[in-house]
Formats: structure tokens, sequence, C-alpha cells
């Protein structure tokens, strides 16, 4: 790794070492516990009837044939679950001026998407489930549905839910003023309009939640497939009525997240309900095009942009209104406009320029919501922002990357504030891009590109630079009045054996953040990684904390270890020095033994356990025998830690058919400390596919009706390993000094700027036909009308 | 119509007869009747490839075969194939190679990698990344995939057993 390893650099260091996951043995074995394989006893199963229709009014239900069907329970509507269930509203307070409808379990009498869940059935098998809801007769009337989004922003527009006055959610501007004027005095200005399709999470685990209302104590138990345990611990139990304490939410093995995973669902707030009016466990396992109708959606936005620069090439400001579609209402409780703010304030962000004005509207449809899906707004802000600097560079006559060098944030210039207000740290994209030049062989690329073209061959080659957000602080979501945690927990403990036992609110969906905690513990005891035991997920066995989204894992969970792993082992050296009779400051621990300062080995981990727990009679009165310590860290100082990178990207245009055949893909990316680089290196691929897949492939298309089209994994593209090019990626390492650990987050990095590098690859590659495309996913069809071939 | 029927097959090894409905998918058998949870329904129309299990030595779509077709046949599960150790080699690269994040998709993956190397003893990454077109990953980026089957096949050629994998140390 490149940086020094300092104060972290231990005896048995784990940190900056490629460990594999323990937990992943289990899943190779087929041992994976996902909520899809739970079974409690007396077990019922819940299916819902859907909504046909984008936008009706519910006239009637008539459940009567299908409550006598076999195995049938209960049938509920809305009106029921509304005499357990709170309404919620996904509005944050310091969106001056959101609203949004507010939302029940099961609607009332208005439907507001093609696919809303509508009633719900509980019968002893899911297939009876859906047997009896197909036998249930409700009578819509038609609304208008509100599809377009020119037409849902006209002043005497038909409205996406009648709750709402008109059908904009929230709506704000940025303006550090006289933008008009650059504009008018600028040497070059380039603008163009952007167009970004919907697309879906596609966790390969459909959405899963088990809820077990036990009266006979009070107690609810909902084994929910979430990235997010604490979060609807509170939720469940404010919409319930149930003490926090009563309720218990365990996230066991997760089958992808994406934070499409953390929202509420009308479906999951209903099962809850459907377990207290049963008195038994019910279970609903959402299927594939169940998936589609109902989990969020992400991105749609129209974005018009243009940017200033003079005569040198340096930029001077930008421009940018964005316009973005969520659905009908705003999820809960994160919101719907985050996607949004997050778009128009990572603007250029990588760049060194001052002045910036961005208009954003967040505008209602009868579509399902759109919400937080791995990197919040950043592949809309990096798309925009680095198709207009290719732009400009071409415009002003510089090679992509010497305009790119010469409007960079330079590495010396930190802390740097960006004009849109986001606050830098240190930021490493010079380095960055000089490394990626290196990595992809740039200027060979371009004289292959030159050789080919004369042949026929179009390949183009495509770069983008990003920043990430990291390690949000209280600031993100605390200070709108969300229950939301920036802080996260950690109970560690030695066992009577001498292990460790490391309790912590930061969960687990694949990444390893359980392995990176054991490394970072393990650490800090200089023990092997085998003796430490991590648990996540469990509201009732670990402490409450944020748990792991927005790439907050490494970042706050890692330095909560850290920090309570310190905490513990002082403990330790303390009760070892009382021991020993010596200073604890004179002792150190190595390979699970107390040494003292000339590296003798005086007692082990295990004896000391021994004596606290078995044999305290032979420690002195006022001995503190604490071996289990708690702590609770929220990041201080920087409201983010924001990571930073380079991509490229190398594909070939077939010009005739309009297929892209990606050839290859590069990134450079500053995630700060790197704790293992196996695990990151993999998140980075995987965020890279699924920006690619956002390029390329995946959208969730509508008809004028509202109705969606393609809700199945045979029409909606997913990226497969066939289509997928080898990923070169290499690190630059600048730690935060915020915390001791310095890590910041890198799960996002690859999706952030991989269709933005992507996007520009296919335009260089169209650059001789005069053609230019400015939206994705950029399809053959879109391709060859952007050829003028059709 | 749904009146359960016998259905007598070979699961890991072992010859059972379970009552299942003509309805139930092979997928859903497993799983629910049989509590063999490592099969996985992903989409359930055949494209993800999460539910791949060895029916008579050939991978099939768990969630495309009803369990009533699937009568005197011999299914091989994750479960068994593990306890067998044909698949260790494979566990063990895909460990190694962190060719997995959540799990989900894996089953299936090693299934699909287990009747290429059965079908060709070498395959080159392209005819990996091909045969892999079947098995939709979410989480990585494909490579890690690639690189341990191409490890293993590799490996093979070279001579070496599989060994058990799961006894092995983390």
């Amino acid at each position: 790794m490149n940086a020094p390893l300092g104060t972290l650099d231990r005896p048995n260091s784990y940190i900056g070492r490629s460990v594999s996951r323990p937990n992943a043995k289990r899943l190779l074995a087929g041992r994976g516990r996902y909520v899809t394989d739970l079974v409690l006893p007396r077990m019922l199963h819940a299916a819902f009837l859907r909504s046909p229709y984008a936008h009706a009014r519910i006239v009637s239900i008539d459940a009567a044939e299908a409550r006598a069907m076999p195995g049938v329970r209960l049938i509920a509507t809305g009106g029921d679950l509304a005499k357990l269930c709170k309404p919620w509203s996904g509005t944050l307070d310091h969106f001056k001026g959101m609203k949004s409808a507010p939302q029940l379990p099961l609607p009332l009498e208005e439907v507001l998407w093609a696919g809303q869940a509508v009633v719900a059935v509980v019968a002893d098998t899911r297939a009876q489930a859906e047997d009896a809801a197909e036998a249930i007769a409700v009578e819509f009337e038609e609304l208008p549905p509100v599809v377009d989004v020119d037409a849902a922003r006209e002043p005497d527009a038909d409205r996406a839910a009648v709750a709402v006055s008109d059908n904009l959610c929230f709506g704000c501007r940025l303006d550090t003023g006289g933008i008009d004027d650059i504009f008018a005095g600028a040497a070059h200005i380039v603008e163009e309009e952007f167009h970004f399709g919907r697309h879906t999470a596609v966790t390969l685990e459909p959405r899963a939640i088990l809820a077990d209302w036990d009266a006979s104590e009070g107690k609810l138990t909902v084994h929910h497939a979430t990235q997010t345990p604490y979060q609807f611990q509170d939720l469940y139990s404010r919409h319930y009525g149930i003490p926090e304490a009563s309720v218990r939410v365990v996230a066991p093995d997760i089958g992808g997240s994406f934070g499409m995973k953390l929202h509420v669902y009308h479906e999951d707030m209903a099962v809850v309900g459907l377990s207290m009016l049963c008195g038994r466990p019910v279970k609903f396992v959402a299927d594939r095009i169940e998936s589609f109708v109902s989990d969020i959606h992400a991105r749609d936005h129209r974005v018009r942009a243009r940017m200033a620069l003079d005569a040198e090439g340096t930029i001077l400001a930008m421009d940018v209104d964005d316009v973005t579609a969520i659905g009908a209402f705003s999820t809960y409780p994160r919101t719907s406009a985050v996607e949004g703010n997050q778009v128009i304030r990572l603007m250029g962000a990588p760049y060194r320029f001052d002045s910036y004005r961005a208009e954003l509207s967040v505008v209602f449809q009868n579509k399902v919501q759109t919400s937080q899906y791995r990197a919040v707004g950043h592949p809309i802000a990096c798309a925009v922002t680095e198709r207009l600097v290719d732009m400009a560079a071409a415009r002003a006559g510089f090679d992509p990357i010497s305009l790119r060098e010469k409007n960079l944030i330079p590495d010396g210039a930190y802390p740097f504030t960006s004009p849109t207000g986001y606050q830098f740290e240190a930021l490493s994209h010079q380095k960055s891009l000089a490394r990626l030049k290196v990595l992809m062989g740039y200027d060979a690329l371009r004289a292959e590109q030159a050789a080919l073209r004369g042949r026929g061959i179009h390949r183009g080659v495509g770069l983008a630079s990003f920043v990430e957000i990291s390690n949000p602080s209280p600031a993100f979501y605390g200070i709108g009045g969300a229950r939301i945690s920036a802080q996260d927990g950690a109970v560690l403990a030695v066992t009577p054996s001498g292990e460790i036992r490391c309790q912590i609110s930061v969960t687990e969906q694949g990444q390893g953040t359980e392995t990176i905690i054991g490394q970072i513990v393990a650490d800090q005891f200089g023990i092997g990684r085998e003796k430490v035991r991590v648990i996540t997920g469990d509201t009732e066995n670990t402490p409450h904390g944020g748990a792991t989204w927005a790439c907050r894992g490494a970042g706050i969970g890692g330095e909560t270890a850290l920090q309570a792993a310190r905490k513990l082992r002082g403990n330790v050296l303390s009760l070892a020095a009382t021991i020993l009779q010596a200073r604890p400051g004179d002792l150190d621990m190595r390979d699970g033994v107390v040494v003292d300062t000339r590296g003798a080995e005086r007692v082990s981990l295990a004896e000391i356990a021994r004596i606290a727990y078995f044999r305290s009679d032979t420690l002195p009165k006022d001995a503190s025998a604490q071996l289990t310590v708690a702590h609770h860290h929220a990041p201080q100082g920087y409201p983010f830690a924001f990571t930073n990178g380079v991509q490229g990207c190398h594909v070939e245009l077939d010009a005739e058919t309009g297929f892209v055949k990606i050839l290859k893909h590069w990134v450079v990316e500053d995630c700060g400390r790197i704790i293992n680089p196996l695990l990151v290196d993999e998140q980075v691929r995987g965020g890279v596919v699924q920006g690619l897949g956002a390029a390329f492939f995946e959208e969730c298309r509508y008809d004028e009706n509202g109705q969606l089209t393609n809700g199945s994994l045979a029409d909606y593209l997913v990226p497969m390993a066939c289509e997928m090019p080898d990923i070169v990626i290499a690190h630059i390492e600048t730690p935060t000094a915020d915390t001791a650990l310095g890590a910041k987050g890198c799960g996002e990095a690859g999706t952030a700027a991989a269709s933005a590098a992507a996007l520009n690859a296919v335009n260089d590659a169209m650059a001789p036909f005069g053609a230019s495309i400015a939206q994705i996913p950029m399809t053959p069809t879109r391709l060859l009308k952007a050829l003028g071939t059709i | 119509m749904t009146a359960a029927v016998p259905v007598t097959l070979t699961i890991n090894g072992e010859t059972l007869t379970r009552l299942a409905e003509p309805r139930e998918t092979l997928a859903d058998f497993l799983r629910r009747d049989l509590g063999l949870t490592g099969t996985h329904a992903g989409c359930e129309m055949g494209v993800c490839g999460a539910c791949l299990v060895m029916l008579d030595g050939v991978p099939v779509h768990a969630c495309l075969t009803f369990a009533v077709q699937a009568g005197g046949g011999a299914v091989e599960t994750v479960e068994g194939l593990s306890e067998s150790a044909v698949i260790a080699d494979l566990q063990r690269a895909f460990h190694e190679r962190n060719a997995l994040q959540c799990g989900f998709c894996t089953p299936g993956m090693l299934v699909t990698a287990h009747g290429l190397l059965v079908r060709k003893a070498t395959p080159s990454r392209e005819e990996i990344r091909d045969a892999l077109s079947g098995n939709y990953c979410r989480c990585t980026g494909y490579e890690a995939i690639v690189d341990a089957i191409e490890a293993v096949a590799r490996r093979r050629a070279a001579g070496e057993t599989a060994a058990a994998f799961l006894e092995e140390p983390a």
C-alpha cells in the first residue's frame, strides 16, 4: 500500500491486507441464511392484489369469494391496517417547502401507480394467497395519469396525487451570482440537454420480510432483508405504537441491497400489521415482477447544462437546470429529493471554478417512486460535468486529458470549498489522472484509434473524474428531522477464553463489513483474526447505529471498531498491570499475550480473562475488571469524507448496428486508508458494472398510460459476464485526518463515474461522424438515431 | 389440478418420495419441502441462474422445472455438491479470489462453473464469460468469478485434485 501505516501498524497487522472473508465460506457452501430461507412455526404467507392502473380511485372491494378459498386466513384492506398504523410522509425539514402525500400500508381511496399493493391476502401458502388475490374483485375508477414530466409541471396539470396541491415535490436554487455576465463574456460556451433513464437495483434476492407479533409478550420480531435494521426498529415502533425496546429487527444474510433495501415499502409495513391481525408470523417475499413495480427506481433526470470557459481553456462557470421525476410521492424516511439535491451539488465537483447556478425541480408523476440507489446523484452530475468538459476540450482545441490537467483542483489546493458548498479536506485528482494516463496507456490508445479509424473501425476513449460522498455526518439526515443515525456503536468483549466478540451496528450485505471490522479489531489486539467474532444485523444483539449505507461501513463503522478496540485494550492492559504489578504504559499486546517494553511475554489474554471472570477474588478490591466496553462514534470535522478518482473507458462502436463493445475499463480511486484491497477492488468493479449497466442496458420503460412495459429480467437488461470487460483498478491513498483509521468509502466510486466515462467514450467513437448522444442508456436504436442511420 | 401427487427422485444421493402439487417447481420443492435452501429463486423465469441445480448430470433451472418432471431423476444441489467435495476446488478459488459478495447468485455460479469444467477442461476467459451468460451477479464485476474458474481449470489441468474445503480454517 502507498500510505505509511504509522500508528496503526501493529504486530499481526491486518489493516491493508487482502484477507478473504470468513463468512463467504458459508455462502459458498449454500448455507446462507437469507430472509427468503426462514421458516417459523405456524408461519403464514402474504400476497397482494395490485393496481392495474397508474392512477385510479378505489370504488369498491369485494373479497367474499376469496375469503372462502382454501388456506385463506385473512384479507385486509387499507382501512383494516389504517386502524393499527400511523401514516407517514417522506419529507425532510431542511428541504424547505418540500411536500408529499401521506402514505399508509395500503391505500384507502386512491392508487398512485400501476403495481401499487391494494389488498393483502394471508394464507397458509403463498400459492393459496395468490389464488385468493386473483378472486378479489376491485372496482376502480380511472383517473388521468400524470406521466410526462413537462405536462406534470404545467400550471393546470392533473395532479399525481389528490393530497398534493401541485406536482412540484421540491425545488431549490443555488446561485453564486453574476452567471449571465460570465457566460456573456466567455470565450467558449458548451451546452447540452441530457436525458437519464430510470433504472432499478435488481438485487438478486428480492425484498423479503417475515414479521412475528407475539401478543403474549407484546413483542414484535421482524426478520427483514434490509441494510438498516435500527431505522426499521424505530419505524415499526413509532408507526405501530410498540415500545422501541419491544421491537427487534434482524437482518441476517442479505442478497444484495445497493440502497434499495433501506426505504419504507408499503408491503413491508403491511406485513407487520398483518402479523398483528393474525397473531402469527407472516412472510412476504416479492417475486421478480413485484420487485420491478414496487422496489424503488432511480435516476430519471433531464438536465440542461452549460459550461463557460475563457480563451485559455479555464473553466469559469456552470449553469444547470435539473428536472427529476420521482413517482407519485416521496419515499420515507430519506425522501426522494436527496438525489436531485446531490446532483446539483456534485456538479463540477472535481474542478476549480467559482461561479455556479443551478435550479432543481423534483416532480411527481404516476409511476413507482424513485429514491436513493447506489451512488445517489453521482452518475448524473458526473456524466453532465464530464461530457461538458469533453465538449469544451473539443471546442477550445485541447486533448481531453490536458483540459482536465488544467482545470482539476490542484492536489496542493486543499482544503477547498466547491461553489456548491461542499468542503473537500484533501483529494488527489491530479495524481489520479496522471496515474490513469499511464495505467491505460492513453497515448498508445489514441495512436491505435487513429490508425483503426483509417480502416473503418471506430473506437472511443472516454474519461471521467469524480468525487464520491462518504461518511455522512448528522448534517445529512439528522438535521432534517429523520431518525437516522450518523453514529455507529460497538460492544467489544474479551471472552473467558481470551477471544474477542464484537457486536457492531454496521451491517453486512456482502461487501465484507464483518471481515474488515474483524481485521481492525484483531489488529489492535495483535491477535489472529480467527480469534475475533463479529456480530452484525440484529437490533437486540448489537448497539444502535446508522448501519451500512452511503459508504459509511469502513469510514464510520471501522473507526468505531478501532476506538472500541483501543478502549478495551486499555482496560486489558490496566488489569494486566494490576495482576503483574506493572505500569499499564509499560505493557503492550502481541499475539494474544501481554508483553513488556522489552518484548518479554508476561501474561496471556486468556489468563487475564480467566482471572477476571472466574477468580476475581484474587484481584485487589479496587481493581477494574471491565472486559466488555461499549463505544459510539459519529463523524466530527468535515461533514463528509469525499473519495475521489478517475475512470477510463475504451469502446468499439459498430456504426452499422449501433452495438457497442466495451473493450476495457480502468479506475484509479482514492478512498483513503484501504483496509482490505481484495474487497475494495471487487467493490469498485461491481460498482463499475452497475454504472455500465446504466450506460448501455438498464431502463425501466413506461408507456403513455404509466404502465411499466419491461418488468421482468427477460426484458430489463442487466449486465452479464459476457458483455463486461476486464476492469483494471489502481489506488492512491489519501487518508482522512478526521479519524485515526483514515478510511473513506469506496462502494459507490465505481457507479459514480462509469456511465460518464462510457458516455464520453461512445461520443469519442462517434466524433468522425459528426454525431453525438446525450442520453443513457445508449441503446443501439438511440445510437443509430444519433448517427442519422434511422 | 392442485392435488398433490407422489414424486420419487434422488436428491444428493438419497432416494426419497414426497407429495408435490403438479404446479410446484423443483426450486420450491427443494427449498420448501426439503429445506435445501442453498438453491435460490431470483427471477423465477430461467434468466438469472440463481436456482441452477444438476439434474442427471446437467445444470438445469430449478425454477423452470416442475418437481414432478424431476421424478425418477437424480438431483444434486449446492449442498450435495459441497458434501461430496466435487466443487471443493471451485469453492476454495471463489473464496480466495472473493468471487462473491452477497452470495445469492453463488450456488448457481458454482453449478454453472462445475457444468462448464465437466464439459470443457480448459476454457478460455471468453468461453468462461460466455458460459456465465445465464448467471446474473449484481455485486461483483464478474471478473473475480472468471478468475476463480480459470484458476481451477489450470489447477485441474496441472493435476491438482479437489480436497476438502469446508474444514479448512477460514
